[in-house]
Order: structure tokens, then sequence, then C-alpha cells
């Protein structure tokens, strides 16, 4: 028996488990619709690769990722891609977000797809591009891309790889389940991931509570090399550092990976995706949910195609509508409430929740923290909850990160023996909200600081460059004088040779000015910088206002200047070539051919053509411009990588590729739909 | 139907503060009873009344204040305070002693400083000092023990209270006092001299001290509050009583066991020191708080101007809670050791 440790705190709250885990898993079917949240991971959303009105097959790529921390999106069933805009999706705060919504065909038609016979014939980087491609994030609750996480470097050394079964929250079946149900292929999933980042021993954590699960997992485990390891029921043991903990020993460094105590850890579920793809071909389209509490009549787990509406899924598990008040996603202890049953399952849906009011009844008004002690007894982080309340209530930020504010993992177990039931977690998000801002706005002050001195110094020195210049040439002038003196009145007084020179210029500008056509020149060059002032003022303003910095306001009104001066010059322009073709007119024939004069009307002639074109050739031309902006951006940002610039220039540049790459994305379904129109 | 909208987590304990009060009314049930067995009705007096008082100054205070009265008095908070004062005071005591202590405790120490949770001291051991600074000689005198003086009835302990002039009750020097006087005899003579001493300690004493470690151990058990501060309080008394102890000269200043069931040792360590508002807050700072108060105990009852020293210990380390704090930080996970200072 091996040994395993504890962790400090810890609650036993009611379990709750049995209601869903009495009935095997069920096929949630297929809605009519599914709404697919670009972003159901942490890191960058994906961007969309299909078109509105686009055929759809089943475990087709509809959205790729957007960089490294990001994970592709697949048609979770064949259908049609009816819309991408923003809907309603499930976050704590209640907001909306883009998805790719598809209607349904009821056909489910799947796309060309096959899997590895033997996956450990090929190269490591082929198969983590299996699992990247494969969409799979972390299905735990935390969602971060799996392939991210198993890209260890080989010299990180990994010698435990935790998988992670214990599902420590009341409430929730799903790990359980799967394990009952589907022992082998977790077992095949810790293989996969084992012979990606070798490590010297396997484990899969499970809590003892789950008796049928460890039985199952232990069969199929036999003569793997995988190990099972059973521990005492206690919540948060399923929290990531604390498993590692328990399993180890180790604690993870504040602030660290686990790679850092030579540990990677995943969930089953992520195993079990993980070898779907990789075994079958088959890309994350589904998961398993537990649908419970009184709300429902018929409560077990799921196989839920991702997209379908919490409603939906209810339904099937006969949601009695005047029971339930709120609707949680995930268990009693870290699940969020969602605003309606509308928002969609995605990848990081474990377990929705639809309690009874006597269930789990409101919590009555919080009364004052006595500094009990009882929340610092139940942390799991050893954190001393009540001074952290007292910290965030009087907004002592300072004091609240010295009392390590970060380590908190929000597991609620604090709140949960709070006598006072005072919402602690809620207070511990909020200040971990402020704390961010106030560094946000720091380092922006300070970045600002920065540019404003470099810019104070560098005026500083052209003024002083000049001041030299010009002291240098007063003292050659001096010294040619003298020399010219020394050289007797025989040579032409330098300074008088000067004036004259300039003289002459004069003169002769005064002749030139008399001519129409080099007073249309003129105009049109007076046109041209301005335009150009106007162009360079312009993406100024733009970068200003994406930096959020301070000079919007001077740059706006540089740039209304700017364009009101291109104006006037425009305008003395176009009199100035109406008053000389009028003049010009009986002479027509004579007139020299003028290039610039040639350069305005081809100009004039394309912007009537551009009058011309249909909508759809403009939008295809913007795409086209912007892809080649983009093409041009990458380009720029991988010379960059490859030179190893600054962390700050890089994430710049990525997100311009980013932002360009929705441009592109925009103007590509505009041109769609102009297509379509 | 628009759905409620609640931060996690949504489970709740079934621990509340009103439960948690209520738990140590409770735990003082079985020192009542003891002290009532051996020193009479005087202390059951002082407790009803002393809670009819606290509640109305209560009331009185948040009306003042404009908070929702049933709400705040639903915490039991004031109840605990004057029942920890009404066993604290001496028997008999009369009515306006009680009412001037609770008035200190209940206005002064509690709600000038914003109510429940947010006093830096113990309600109850502030009103304890005011009066024993204030009116010495009604709080120095302690009634005699069941078999050493004749014990009053019910109605002799409510007259006593009520009509302080027309009673008068049998009262001697307890146990405490008799050993800070002595200066001359022997241990062994003193406890064949006086009456008033028991087996270990006084009569009484040391069985309601025996009661009130019961009533602690059984908070204890309730998970009310931790081993950590009642524990190093004991401790610490005994292992300082120890180091001072000779055998039993003239000079002594009395056996552990003598200092651990004299007094208010037991019912400060459990029922005192344990206010978590005014005390250390993490583990190890309860350990250091509760060890200061044993030897800050031992010190002032053997080297003070005070019999008993329970009150002032608590207030002293009560200043000192803060400070204590900022030292006793534990090691969050995580973290490779604890931060040396908070600079």
């Amino acid at each position: 028996m091996r040994q395993v440790y504890d962790f400090h705190g810890g609650i036993h709250p009611p379990e709750n488990k049995h209601q869903s885990i009495a009935a095997p898993i069920a096929d949630a079917g297929i809605p009519e619709e599914l709404v697919l949240p670009l972003a159901q991971h942490i890191g960058a959303p994906a961007i969309p690769v299909v078109e509105i009105g686009q055929k759809v097959l089943k475990g087709q790529l509809i959205a790729e990722p957007a960089g490294f921390v990001s994970v592709p999106l697949h048609a979770p069933t064949s259908g049609t891609v009816s819309a991408i805009e923003d809907r309603q999706i499930a976050h704590p705060s209640g907001h909306s977000a883009r998805c790719v919504v598809i209607a349904t065909d009821g056909k489910d038609e799947w796309i060309d797809h096959s899997g590895l016979a033997d996956y450990k014939s090929v190269d490591r980087s082929e198969l983590l591009t299996i699992i990247r491609n494969a969409g799979i994030a972390g299905m735990g609750g935390a969602g971060f891309p799996t392939a991210v996480k198993l890209s260890v470097k080989a010299e990180v050394g990994i010698e435990t790889l935790i998988l992670n079964g214990t599902e420590c929250e009341p409430y929730i079946t799903a790990d359980d389940i799967l394990m009952r149900e589907r022992a082998e292929q977790i077992i095949e999933g810790a293989q996969i991931i084992a012979h990606l980042v070798q490590p010297d021993e396997i484990l899969i954590g499970v809590e003892d509570n789950k008796p049928e699960g460890i039985a199952a997992l232990q069969t199929a485990a036999e003569g793997t090399g995988v190990e099972i390891v059973v521990f005492p029921t206690k919540y948060p043991s399923g929290g990531e550092k604390q498993l590692i903990e328990i399993l180890t020993g180790k604690q993870v460094p504040s602030g660290g990976l686990p790679s850092a105590v030579g540990v990677v850890c995943q969930n089953i579920g992520s195993a079990v995706a993980v070898r779907d793809a990789v075994i079958d071909g088959r890309p994350l389209i589904s998961r398993i949910t537990t649908v419970t509490g009184e709300g429902v009549n018929d409560p077990r787990n799921y196989e839920v195609l991702l997209g379908s509406s919490l409603a939906y899924l209810l339904e099937q598990a006969d949601y009695q509508t005047n029971k339930n008040k709120r609707l949680i996603m995930g268990g009693p202890m870290m699940g969020f409430t969602v605003p309606d049953a509308h928002v969609p399952i995605v990848k990081t849906t474990n377990c929705v929740l639809a309690p009874a009011e006597t269930e789990l009844p409101a919590p009555p008004p919080a009364q004052a923290c006595i500094r009990c002690g009882m929340c610092a007894e139940a942390c799991p982080a050893s954190l001393l909850p009540q001074q952290l309340f007292w910290f965030s209530q009087g907004k002592e930020f300072e004091k609240a990160e010295q009392h390590n504010l970060f380590d908190c993992i929000e597991c609620g177990a604090c709140s949960f023996v709070c006598p006072s039931n005072i919402p602690l977690v809620q207070y511990y998000r909020a200040a971990k909200a402020e704390v961010v801002q106030l560094r946000k706005d720091a380092e922006k002050s300070e970045h600002s600081r920065i540019r404003f001195e470099a810019r104070q110094t560098r005026l500083e020195r052209e003024d002083a460059e000049k001041e030299a210049k010009r002291a240098a040439r007063k003292k050659a002038a001096e010294e040619k004088a003298r020399l010219a003196a020394e050289q007797g009145s025989t040579e032409e007084d330098p300074i008088q040779a000067a004036i004259e020179r300039a003289k002459a210029k004069k003169a002769a500008q005064a002749e030139g000015s008399n001519s129409a056509e080099s007073a249309g020149e003129k105009l049109e060059k007076a046109v041209v910088t301005t335009r150009k002032r106007l162009d360079t003022a312009t993406a100024k303003l733009t970068a200003a206002k994406e930096d959020g910095s301070d000079l919007v306001d001077a740059l706006q009104t540089g740039v209304d200047k700017t364009r009101a001066k291109l104006e006037a010059a425009e305008k003395a322009l176009r009199e100035h070539q109406h008053a000389a073709t009028t003049k010009e007119q009986p002479t027509e024939e004579a007139k020299p051919i003028d290039a610039a004069q040639v350069a305005i009307k081809k100009a004039m002639a394309a912007r009537v053509a551009d009058a011309d074109k249909s909508p759809e050739e403009k939008a295809r031309e913007a795409l086209q411009k912007l892809e080649a902006r983009l093409q041009k951006s990458e380009a720029r940002l991988a010379q960059g990588k490859a030179a190893g610039e600054e962390e700050k220039i890089i994430t710049a540049l990525e997100s311009t590729v980013e932002r360009l790459r929705e441009k592109v994305a925009q103007a590509q379904s505009q041109a769609n739909e102009t297509e379509v129109s | 139907m628009a759905l409620m909208r609640i931060t996690s987590p949504h489970a709740h304990g079934p621990m509340s503060t009103a439960r948690v009060m209520q738990n140590v009314l409770l735990a003082t049930v079985p020192g009542v009873i003891v002290l009532t067995h051996f020193f009479g009705f005087g202390t059951l007096v002082n407790i009803i009344w002393a809670s009819i008082l606290a509640l109305a100054f209560e009331a009185l205070a948040l009306r003042l204040r404009k908070r929702p009265l049933g709400f705040y008095l639903g915490d039991y908070s004031a109840l605990v305070t004057a029942v920890l004062l009404g066993i604290a005071l001496p028997p008999y005591s009369p009515w306006w002693l009680i009412a001037v202590g609770i008035a200190s405790s209940i206005l002064l120490a509690k709600h000038l400083y914003g109510g429940l949770g947010y006093n830096p001291f113990n309600p109850a051991m502030v009103g304890y000092v005011v009066l024993l600074i204030s009116f010495p000689v009604q709080m120095s005198s302690w009634a005699a023990p069941r078999g050493v003086g004749e014990l009053p009835g019910l109605l002799d302990a409510l007259q006593a209270c009520f009509t302080p002039g027309n009673f008068d009750a049998v009262t001697m020097a307890t146990p405490l006092d008799l050993l800070k006087q002595n200066n001359s005899l022997l241990m062994d003579d003193l406890w064949q001299q006086n009456a008033q001493f028991g087996r270990w300690a006084g009569i009484g004493w040391e069985w309601a001290s025996l009661a009130f470690l019961a009533g602690g151990l059984w908070l204890l058990y309730q998970r009310v509050f931790t081993w950590h501060a009642p524990i190093a309080m004991l401790v610490a008394l005994a292992l300082t009583a120890a180091l001072f102890y000779d055998g039993g000269s003239s000079a002594s200043g009395g056996s552990p066991l003598f200092h651990l069931l004299s007094g208010a040792t037991m019912f400060g360590a459990f029922f005192i020191i344990t206010d978590p508002v005014s005390s250390a807050v993490s583990t190890r700072g309860r350990l250091v708080f509760g060890a200061l108060i044993g030897l800050l105990v031992y010190l002032i009852r053997v080297y003070g101007n005070y019999p008993d020293a329970v009150a002032f210990a608590v207030l002293i380390m009560n200043f000192a809670a803060p400070f204590i704090d900022q030292y006793t930080q534990p090691r969050s996970y995580g973290h490779a050791a604890r931060r040396e200072d908070n600079e």
C-alpha cells in the first residue's frame, strides 16, 4: 500500500452523489440547435473557419486556435452553420460571447477520420499535434489546453503522472461513472499521456467514496503499471495542488506549475478525450455531464454534445421548473449560477445542478465576523481567511497580498464553515480582481513615464545636436572669412555670394510662381504631403487608442486639423485645376504633358471606378488588403520570435496579428454576406 | 422566471454564530451548578440580573446605532457576555455593581468599538476590571463556601442583590487572598489553619474549576474553539508555578495544582481567553497568546497587587494580539517558509 499524505484543512460537506450515480450514462441525443462558444478554454478564443450557411459534418473543424494557448473547435454533429454571433454563454458574469451556431440535420454524418494504429511509432510532436487538433481542454473544470499542459520539455524530468479521478465536489458523478463504464479507456489514455511525458510512475488518485469506480479501474489497470491510489474523502482533495500533496507529499511552489515538483496532472475525462483523439481520431465534441438536484426527477449522467443548451439537457432529465430557482453549472462548492437555461454546455461543464430551495437554501444575511477561525481550520491553502476578509473589506490590498491572497484557490471551504454566513470567497475574488487592475494601472503609468522620459531625453539630445551643429557651422564660416580676409579681397566675399545666390533663387521662384503649371504642381504637392501626414497621424491615433494612451485627445485634434488642411488643399487644387482647364481650353493641344496632372487624372478615374464597383468587389478587395497586412504582421511576429525579442514586443505583435485575424474574419463574413445578398 | 444569481459556494455548513454562542452558554451550566451548590444562589442571581441588563443595554445601543434589533439580539453574544460577567462577579453583588459592569461591557467595550466582531478587548473582562478598580471593597469579598459559613437562601440572595443595605452576607477571603497575604506559615499550616482550603485548593473552587474544565472540554469536542489557547495557558501556568514552587515554604507561590484549580484559571482558560474576537487569529498565534496569559496570571497572582489575575492578563494580551498576529502568520501552501517579517 502506497503512502498517502494529508493536506491542511478541508471539509466534509454532504456528498449527495448517490442520486445521479444509480443510472448508467445516457445519450442526450441531438438538439435542433447547437451553440458553440469560441472560448471554451483558458486562452485566446478560437477563430471561426466556416461561413454562415456552410454545411458541416460531424467532427469537422469549425474554428481554429488563435495562438499557442488556444484550442480548435469541431462540429459536434452534421448540419448547417446558421449564425456566427454573440450569444449568452455560461459565465459567472453572465456576459455573452461569440458563438458558432449550428442548425443540426439529425443525420449525424461523420467527416472522414481515422486514428493511429500504433501511437508509439509516431513522433512525440506529432502526437501532441493530434491532441491539440482534437480541441481538448482540461475537462475537470478549468479548461486549460491539454496539449499545452502535456508539452513539458524533456529536461524538466517528470517523475509522476497523476490522473485526477478525485471528484471531490458534492453531487457530481461524471468522473465516477466514467471510471465505472470506461475504465479501460482511462487506462489507455493514461498510457498515451505517459508516452508523451515519460514519467517514472503513473498514478490515478481516487477518493474512497467511489468503490465501484476504483474496482473497475483496478481491473483495467492490471499489468499496465498504472497504480490506483485510494485516499480518504475530503473536500477539496480534487484540487490539483491538494491532490499532488496527497499523492506525493510535495507542495507546488506558490505561483509555480506542478512540473516544478516533477508532476503532470490530468483529469481522467481529459485522458479519455486524448485516447479518443489518438486511437479513434475523434475530436472533442461531446462530454459526460451530470444532471442532478431535486429540481430534476431523473438525475443521471449524460453523454451530451457540446453546444446543447442546459434547457435541452434538463428536459431529458424531467426538469421541474416550479421546484427550482437557480441553475448551477458545476457543483455546489465551486459552481456558478447561470442567467438562464439557454446557455450552452461547454467542454468544462461537468455538472448541471438544479437544486430545490430546501436543498440548497439561499444564504441568510451575513453577520459580523467574530474571527472564530473555523475558516482557517478549513482552508486547504493554510491561509487566514478571516484576516483576508478583514483586509479585502478594508481594501488593504497590500496586506491581503502579504497574507497570500493569490494562493486562494476559491474552493469555498471557508464560506462553507463560516458561522456568520459571510460570502468570503466573493470578497477574495473581488479583491483579486482589484489587485490585478491596480497592477495593470501601475504598469501602464510606469510605461507612460518611461515613454515620456525617453521623449524628453530625445528632444534634449536633438536640441543639443542642433546647437552643436550651429556652433560648428558658425566656426567654419568664421574660419573661412578669416582665411578670405587673409588672402585679401582678390576672391569674392562668400557672404555676399550667398546673399546673391539666395536672391537669384528667389527671383527664379517668383518667376516660376507666375506660371500656372508650377502653381498646380505646388498645390498637388501640398495635397500629397498633407494626405501623407494625415495617414501617419491617423495611424498613430489608432495605435494610441489601442494602447489606451493618454495622448489620444491630442492626437485626435491633430488628425482633425490635418484633415481640415487636406480638405483646404484639395479644394485649392480643384479650384486651380478648374481655372487652369478653363484658361487652357483654347490651347489644349499645345499643352505639354504634365506627369503630375496625368497621375491626378488617373487617381480620379480610379475613384470613379471605385464608386462604380459593386460592394462585393469592394469587400473582396478590402479582404485581400487585410490578408496581405495579416501576412506581413505574421511574418514580422515570426521574425520577432525567432530573434528572441522582448516579451512585450512579442505580445504586442501577437495582439496585432490577432486583431488583424479578427478583421480578416470580419471582412470575410462581410464578403460572404455581400455575396449572398 | 428569472433565475437566482448567487456566488459559490452554494452549500453551507450547519454552524451558525448563534449556535456557537448557545454552545458556550450551555457549557457554563456545570460550573454554575457547582458554584451554586458551594456558594448559594448568589451567582445565579448575578447571571439573571446581568442577562436582563445586557439585553436591555444591547437593545439600547442597537437602537441608537439604528441597527435591526431582532437580527443582532439573535446572535446571543450579549447573553454570553452577561453570563460570563455574572459568573466572574462575587456572589451576592448589589444590583448597581452589576449594572455598572454590564454597562461597561456592552456599551463601552463592545458598541463604542463597533459592536460584535470589532471589539479589541474582551467585553466581560473590561466590565470586570472597571468594577475591580472602581469598587475594590465589593469586588474583593467572596461568599463563604458551604460547610464553612451559612449559605443564604434564594430570597436572601435576591435581597442581597436588590436591597443590599438590608443584607449582610457571610464573606471571607478566598484561598488566593490567603496565600497572597501569607508570609509566615508553611503551606501545610496555612491549609490547616484556614477552613476555606480543600483538598488541592479552595473548597468549592476546586470543584467549580473541574466543572468549568468539563464544560470547556465539551466545547472543544464541539469544535467551538481549538485547544491551542486554553492548553497553552494551563501548561504555561502550571510550568511557571512548578518552577517557582519550593515544596511548600512560607514564601511559596503555591503548587501548580493549586493554581490550576484556584480562582478563574479554568473558567478563564476555556471561557474567557477563547473569545475569538479579541484573541490572536492563527493557531500558532493562539499558542503564544495563551502561554503568555498563563505566565502573566502567575506573575500577577504572586508578585502583583491583586489576588487573581485572569482579567488583567487577558486585557494585556488583548493589546498584544495584533502584534502576535503579525509574527505568527502560518506557512501557506506552496510557500517555502513563513514570511519573516512584514516590512
